[in-house]
Formats: structure tokens, C-alpha cells, sequence
């Protein structure tokens, strides 16, 4: 078991034309993801590496059942294919896109609740690395080979730390269930606490790491839900200690705007709500370790 | 990205809501001159600076007669103005808005924001105006007044005249708070905007419902769309190394410390940033070049970060995924070797090819300063800012 994918889950690829895309299409079928189509409107017909290409998505299910999309599509078009997935009847949505409108993305939200619960798309991104469930399947950007297998799950806002924290562990021989990144935008598809519900029902995650950063509400709100709610030790580490309030840093969600969104503060809730939190990006592995081994004992 | 409040009270204007009489001027002798075009005995000069708290910092002045706004104005252009919002640096005055004074009975404060909670645009509204929000929030929570707008269909009529209620607008201006609402709302979702602020929204002496102030910020991802608020981008506003890093596609963000850090990933960048605070040290600038650490954006990360006088070390932490180390570390080489710099350079590899990676930086002759881990760096970057850099190499 692991969250979001496995061995059998088929891949389609929006905007799989583009050259980042044709990139990482080639890396994830080399690591064993079933990509198994394409969508690029007005290219239909046309094949990348083998794989066919059609011009909606509803063609693309039809054709190739595929459940699961990657969207690497341009910031002004990006909204509207993952409103495209959602509706073909995609069940799993990560969007790697950089650079999308926050008010397209409150639309992409509204738009998702038109479906009932039981068959409405869960996204995660954008502006995100995508999601690993190591030795099964690569949905994403991320360097394949820095996750072992095991049952660590983790969550993150950025890109590079999680990967930071992938190859930390797997120094010290600690593997993952699932890494997933929820994106550096102040408007996405799946929150902490999304991510957090789902690893606490998964058997093969034992242990959960997250990783937060300054500006926006979802690190105090995964703080209520591990105290109220989760079973499973979460430690976490939070970036921006010494971010200055009211600036972008790089990530547009990335802005202390409000009571409880610096870095100190997160720390605190999150402290209060007994998560374990790493002082400095270098001792992550070591504090899951230690956590691990508390947990044996 | 922000704008100047006449430029906001212009947009709104056109979406209906009322603003009083204003011109703009870039000399003392345009002031006074827009001051008799206007008419009237009393105006507000404002200096135009994107930032709050003008007011106290002397940005906002009364004025009695064309020679008063001579003198006021006098005092502004040119200078810096320096409030919390603005860092110590301040930000430069170079056009003054001058408007008719209007007399008033009440201050209302009304802000639009994309509330990060429930994943859409928020009113935030409370019959306290004049003050800041963060100061409403503290002293007098009870008159804040909330509302979601649904983003299928927009800011109803019913939600507007339920603000006005709650804000205890007079019943014979309903119509017009919540045309004034409305207008709002359709100016934050028509272009993009991710904060409109009215403080204070006033109700005259003459019973009229007037934005007195407008400060309004757009997002900067959906400028593709809207060319004419790309347009009134101000760079006289703007940190010049923030505005030449933008303009080379880099995040860069100038801090005031002395280690200059490259770094790729916005939170990699942040995190190493608050690893060399840990150490001891303080971080010169924020700086993320980017997934693909190429020779070019590493040469070019290097001139921005040394364009700050203050540095005198330099922390470079890359995680090379998909780049592999050695060819990150190809790449700091050939930066170093065409521009060299006067400083000490700390390298920190991590991900594909550690140690090829290692052995290449190593290997090149330079005195670059390598690290394992991310403390390790920051500990080696302090260091090597507080001691003689001779002596650190030889240390190290």
C-alpha cells in the first residue's frame, strides 16, 4: 500500500509535447511508471516516445483508461486542464506548473465540488516536485534514485527539501512509503492536512515527516488535526525563520501576511500539538531516526 | 505588485466607487498649481510611496493655501520616506497626489483578501477606520465584520447590505455601500488583484460614501493578462537589485546581513538562510536560481549577490537532483574562474554525484571552501566572515 499511486496506476501526461515534459516523461517511464497517454489539444494523433497523444482527455480515458494525471502545461492554460482531468474522470492530479493565477486555482476548487466525494479528482500542487512511492511509481519532477523504500511518509511545501530530507534518510538506510509535494502556491489542491488524513490510514506509513514554511494557515491546521486525530509520530521542520514579514520569499504562498503564519509561530503550534520539530535542515534524517527508534523501543 | 493610491483610486473609480476630486503633480509648483485647477480652501497633499503609514512619517499634509502646498511638497520630493512598511532604507517620493479636503463624519475600514482558509476572496470590513487592521484586530476585534465571496457567482447584493447593516451605514446610503462593495469586489477579481484596501471609506458630511485612501496589489502571476497594470509597475519603488534579479527571472530578496547566499529551491533558499543565523551569522539577501543550475545562472547569481557591498562571504547550497553535482560544481568552477571574487565561497553539494562533485570543486585550484552538510556550510561561511580569510584556508 502507499498513497495516491502504485504499480497499477496509468499515467497521462498534459502537455506532454513540451519539452520539460518530454524530460520527465522519459525519466518516469525509465524508473517503471505506466505512462500510458498523452493530452495536447490540436496534436491528437501524433505519439511520444511511443506513447499516443490525443486532443481531450475524455479521448485519452476512452482509449487508454488512464486514472492519473500529470499536468506540465503553461501558467495560462494550466486551470483549465486540470478542470479538464477532473471532469474526464481522473481520480489522482498532480500539477507541476509554476506561475498559475491564484484566482484560477479558486476556480479549479469551486469547480472540483461539483463532483460527489466519490468520484471527484484529488490534486495535489501546483508549482509542486509531483509524488514518488519509491519502487512503484514516479509522478513528478523529482530525482527517482534519493528515495529508498519504506515507511516514512512525507509531505512538503518545497521542492528541494523534500528531497533534502529523501536523501537524509535514505543516508541512513530510512525509506518512504510516499513523498508528496503540496506546492509552493498560496491556493492548492490538497493541504497538510489532506495529506496527513491519508498517511494516518495507510499500513505502510509508519511515521510522518512534514515540511512547512512561512505565510498561510495550513501548518496550524495539520497542528489541530495531529493533536486531535493522528496515531502516527510527525515531526516536522519549518523553513523562513529569518524570512521578513510581508515579502514574497520565491514561493508565491510564501509571505507572512497574518497572526500565525512566521515560521516561530508555526514552530510553536506545532511544538504545543506534540510534533517533533527539527531545529536546522541538516538534522532531519536524524530526528525521524530518533523518533523511529523511540517508537521501537 | 503593488501600485500608487491614485492609480488604485483610478481603477476603482472605474468600477463605481466614489473617490474624491485629485490630481497628480511631480513638482511643488504643479502641486500648487493642481490645487487652484481643483478649487476650494483646503487640500490633502499625499505623497505617493508604495507603502503604509504615511501619515505619521509626515507623508500627508493639510494644507490652507497654494503657498502652504508649495512649502509641504517642498519638503517631500526627493526625499525618502521611512515607515514600518518600508524598511529602513525608505522608499523615494517622487509624485504627490493633491485632493479637494472633504469633511466627515465617520471612518470605515474595508479590505478585500484572498483568504488562504476558505480558498477564496474575503471582505474584511469594521466600523474602526483610520486605523491600521493588525492595530483593529488587537483593540477592537468585536467591530470586524467577515464575508466569503462564492466564486461561481460573485459578491451578492444580500452579503453587501449585510455589511452595511453590521458597519452601521445610514439606511439612505445602503445603495451606496453596497454599489461601493460590489465595485470592489468586481476590480479584485477582474484584474487580478490579490489585496484591495479602502482606509478610511468615509461617509461625508454631505452624506456621500467616499474611498478617501485606496491601496491596491495585483498578482503577479496573472500580469500575461493584464498588460495595463503591468504598465504602472514603479521601479523607483523597487530595491534596484531586486528589480534588476527580477528582470533576469531570479528571486532575490536583499536582507541586511553579510553572508550572500545561492541557493536553488525557494525553501532550500530560506532554510539556508536560517541555518546561517543558527550559526551565528546573519544572511545578506534571499536568492533562488532556479531548478537547473546552470553555469550561466550560477555566474549570474554571483554578480547579484556581490553587487551588495555588505557581503563578505559567500554561501552556495545546491541540491543536485536531475543536475547532477559534478555538473553543478562544472559549473561554480567556470563562474569563479571568468569572474573571480574577493571573498570567501563556501560550496555545499548534496543529491546525484556527491563526490564527484566534491573532487571537481577540489581539483580546480580555487580557494573554495567545501561543506557536507548544510550546517557544516553555515558554521564555515561565519567563520570565514569573522577571521582573516588567509587564515581560514589555511585552516581549512
Amino acid at each position: 500500500m502507499s498513497i495516491f499511486l502504485d504499480r497499477s496506476s496509468r499515467v497521462v501526461v498534459q502537455g506532454i509535447t513540451g519539452r520539460m515534459a518530454q524530460f520527465h516523461t522519459k525519466e518516469m517511464l525509465d524508473y517503471g511508471t505506466n505512462v500510458v497517454a498523452g493530452v495536447v489539444p490540436g496534436k491528437g494523433g501524433e505519439t511520444v516516445m511511443g506513447i499516443p497523444v490525443f486532443n481531450t482527455m475524455k479521448e485519452a480515458v476512452a482509449a487508454t483508461s488512464c486514472d492519473t494525471s500529470l499536468v506540465f502545461v503553461p501558467p495560462p492554460f494550466a486551470a483549465d486542464s486540470i478542470m479538464e482531468a477532473a471532469d474526464g474522470g481522473i481520480r489522482y492530479c498532480v500539477c507541476i506548473t509554476d506561475g498559475i493565477p491564484a484566482q484560477d486555482m479558486i476556480r479549479v476548487k469551486r469547480y472540483m465540488m461539483r463532483y460527489p466525494r466519490e468520484r471527484r479528482m484529488v490534486l495535489t500542487g501546483p508549482n509542486c516536485a509531483g509524488t514518488i512511492s519509491p519502487g512503484k511509481a514516479l509522478l513528478g519532477i523529482m530525482p527517482g534514485h534519493i528515495y529508498l523504500s519504506g515507511n516514512v511518509g512525507i509531505v512538503s511545501r518545497s521542492g528541494t527539501l523534500g528531497y533534502e530530507a529523501a536523501q537524509q534518510l535514505k543516508d541512513r538506510g530510512i525509506g518512504i512509503s510516499t513523498s508528496v509535494g503540496i506546492g509552493g502556491d498560496p491556493i492548492n489542491g490538497s493541504s497538510f492536512r489532506d495529506i496527513l488524513e491519508r498517511f494516518e490510514t495507510d499500513p505502510d506509513t509508519h511515521i510522518v515527516c512534514m515540511i512547512g514554511e512561512i505565510g498561510g494557515p495550513q501548518e496550524a491546521e495539520a497542528a489541530a488535526y495531529i493533536q486531535e486525530h493522528m496515531t502516527k509520530p510527525v515531526i516536522a521542520y519549518i523553513a523562513g525563520l529569518t524570512a521578513p514579514k510581508g515579502r514574497t520569499m520565491g514561493h508565491a504562498g510564501a509571505i507572512i501576511s497574518a497572526f500565525g503564519e512566521s515560521a516561530s509561530e508555526k514552530v510553536e503550534i506545532l511544538t504545543a500539538a506534540g510534533v517533533t520539530v527539527a531545529e536546522n535542515p541538516s538534522v532531519i534524517g536524524e530526528t525521524v531516526a530518533r523518533v523511529m527508534a523511540k517508537r521501537a523501543a | 505588485m503593488d501600485i500608487h493610491e491614485y492609480q488604485a483610486k483610478e481603477i476603482l473609480a472605474k468600477f463605481g466607487v466614489a473617490v474624491p476630486a485629485g490630481a497628480l503633480a511631480y513638482s511643488p509648483e504643479q502641486a500648487a498649481y493642481r490645487a487652484r485647477e481643483l478649487g476650494g480652501d483646503r487640500w490633502i497633499v499625499k505623497a505617493q510611496v508604495h507603502a503604509g503609514g504615511r501619515g505619521k512619517a509626515g507623508g500627508v499634509k493639510l494644507c490652507n493655501s497654494e503657498h502652504d502646498i508649495h512649502e509641504a511638497t517642498e519638503g517631500m520630493f526627493g526625499r525618502k520616506i521611512v515607515t514600518h512598511q518600508t524598511g529602513a532604507e525608505g522608499k523615494g517620493i517622487y509624485r504627490v497626489y493633491v485632493e479637494a479636503a472633504v469633511a466627515f463624519n465617520r471612518e470605515i475600514y474595508l479590505g478585500f483578501v484572498l483568504d488562504r482558509s476558505s480558498q477564496r476572496v474575503m471582505i474584511v470590513a469594521s466600523s474602526e477606520g483610520g486605523m491600521e487592521i493588525e492595530e483593529i484586530s488587537a483593540s477592537r476585534p468585536d467591530s470586524i465584520v467577515r464575508s466569503t465571496v462564492e466564486p461561481a457567482v460573485g459578491l451578492q447584493e444580500f452579503q453587501a447590505r449585510e455589511i452595511a447593516y453590521k458597519l452601521g451605514i445610514p439606511a439612505a446610503l445602503t445603495q451606496q455601500m453596497v454599489r461601493t462593495l460590489q465595485g470592489c469586489y468586481r476590480a479584485f477579481r477582474d484584474l487580478d488583484a490579490t489585496m484591495v484596501e479602502i482606509n478610511p471609506l468615509v461617509v461625508t458630511a454631505d452624506n456621500r460614501i467616499l474611498a478617501l485612501d485606496a491601496k491596491m496589489t495585483f498578482d503577479t502571476n496573472a500580469l500575461f493578462r493584464h498588460p495595463q497594470i503591468a504598465e504602472l509597475r514603479d521601479k523607483s519603488q523597487e530595491d534596484p537589485r531586486e528589480s534588476r534579479a527580477a528582470d533576469r527571472g531570479l528571486a532575490y530578496i536583499g536582507l541586511s546581513g553579510n553572508i550572500g547566499c545561492i541557493v536553488n529551491g525557494a525553501g532550500l533558499a530560506m532554510a539556508t538562510m536560517d541555518t546561517i543565523k543558527l550559526a551565528g551569522g546573519e544572511p545578506a539577501n534571499f536568492l533562488d536560481i532556479g531548478g537547473g543550475a546552470t553555469p550561466e545562472r550560477v555566474a549570474k547569481a554571483f554578480r547579484l549577490v556581490m553587487s551588495d557591498k555588505n557581503v563578505q562571504a559567500v554561501l552556495v547550497n545546491i541540491f543536485a537532483g536531475i543536475n547532477r553535482c559534478d555538473w553543478v560544481a562544472e559549473g561554480v568552477v567556470q563562474a569563479l574562474r571568468a569572474e573571480p571574487v574577493d571573498v570567501p565561497v563556501i560550496v555545499r553539494l548534496s543529491g546525484t554525484n556527491v563526490e564527484e562533485g566534491q573532487k571537481i570543486l577540489a581539483q580546480s585550484g580555487l580557494p573554495i571552501i567545501r561543506a557536507n552538510t548544510l550546517m557544516e556550510a553555515a558554521e564555515r561561511a561565519v567563520i570565514a566572515w569573522q577571521n582573516d580569510r588567509k587564515q581560514m584556508m589555511r585552516a581549512v
